[in-house]
């Protein structure tokens, strides 16, 4: 393996959000963390609390009248569910440019020059539209029906 | 970006979670909207009867099993990835390595376990 230069993360968390004019995609970036994060705390609570069907109908019952039905698990699933939509969608995404894809052609660097982000920049606000429908039938399921 | 055969796996899970995760979220979170996977149509998906019917099917214990080992790696390698990019030094990286493995064997022994005994308790019941 050849020399790799190394450089401090100096940013730290901090860097995520609020050190510098970042574009769409750097917050998307950052919502993803903080959505991935949500998601897997929910995800290591959701192992042991759905583990307790084991001991039967009884205590499954008392679990879910008594705190999966509570408003403020409901609102906490709620973001869960919210999250997870944004966090898949934007997945994608990121896989498609991992791979090349939506990041426009390569070409010379001839003035006027053409930014890549007029490629990226439709697909950030697809994301964010299909997050948003799914977040809202989320909603009706949660809060209306 | 440093590419290896562990973040490939960690684009693949995440691609998979996108199809087992959605299964889930319209079984348990979306289930009074679509009601494809429960057998209480209109009722949650986590009503007892609901859970039962899905308990004693062993493609839904075996969902279960993948989804629980594809969710655990592709979050744990997330977190994993996070923790590094603050500036952890390489001999730390290799014991917080370990420690995710513990971490993802531990919870994916504990949820196994309990998606093959509920199978027995939901065929009793």
């Amino acid at each position: 393996m050849g020399n790799i230069n190394k450089y401090p993360n100096s940013l730290g968390i901090g860097g995520w959000a609020v050190k510098g004019r970042w574009g769409l995609e750097r917050y998307l970036y950052t919502l993803h963390r903080i959505t991935g994060l949500g998601i897997l705390l929910y995800f290591l609570l959701h192992i042991f609390v759905t583990s307790s069907r084991v001991f039967g109908s009884d205590a499954w019952s008392a679990l879910v009248l008594g705190i999966l039905h509570h408003w403020t698990f409901q609102v906490g699933e709620y973001l869960v569910f919210a999250a997870f939509a944004f966090h898949a969608l934007n997945g994608i995404r990121l896989i498609l440019i991992e791979f090349g894809f939506i990041v426009g052609k390569a070409e010379e660097p001839v003035y006027p020059y053409r930014s890549s982000i007029n490629v990226q920049r439709p697909a950030s606000i697809i994301v964010l539209i299909l997050a948003a429908i799914i977040a809202v039938i989320g909603g009706m399921r949660y809060f209306m029906l | 970006m440093h590419k290896s055969s562990t973040w490939n796996l960690h684009l693949i899970a995440g691609l998979l979670l996108v199809v087992l995760l959605g299964i889930h979220m319209i079984t348990t979170h979306l289930d009074l909207i679509l009601t494809w996977f429960n057998i209480e149509k209109g009722k949650p998906g986590v009503e007892w009867a609901n859970v039962i019917h899905r308990g004693q099917q062993i493609s839904w214990m075996v969902f279960y099993i993948v989804f629980l080992g594809t969710a655990l790696f592709h979050g744990l390698y997330g977190l994993r990835t996070i923790i590094f990019e603050l500036g952890v030094k390489r001999e730390k990286q290799k014991l917080i390595t370990a420690l995710f493995v513990i971490i993802w064997l531990g919870l994916f022994t504990i949820g196994t376990l309990a998606a093959i005994t509920f199978r027995s308790v939901a065929m009793g019941a």
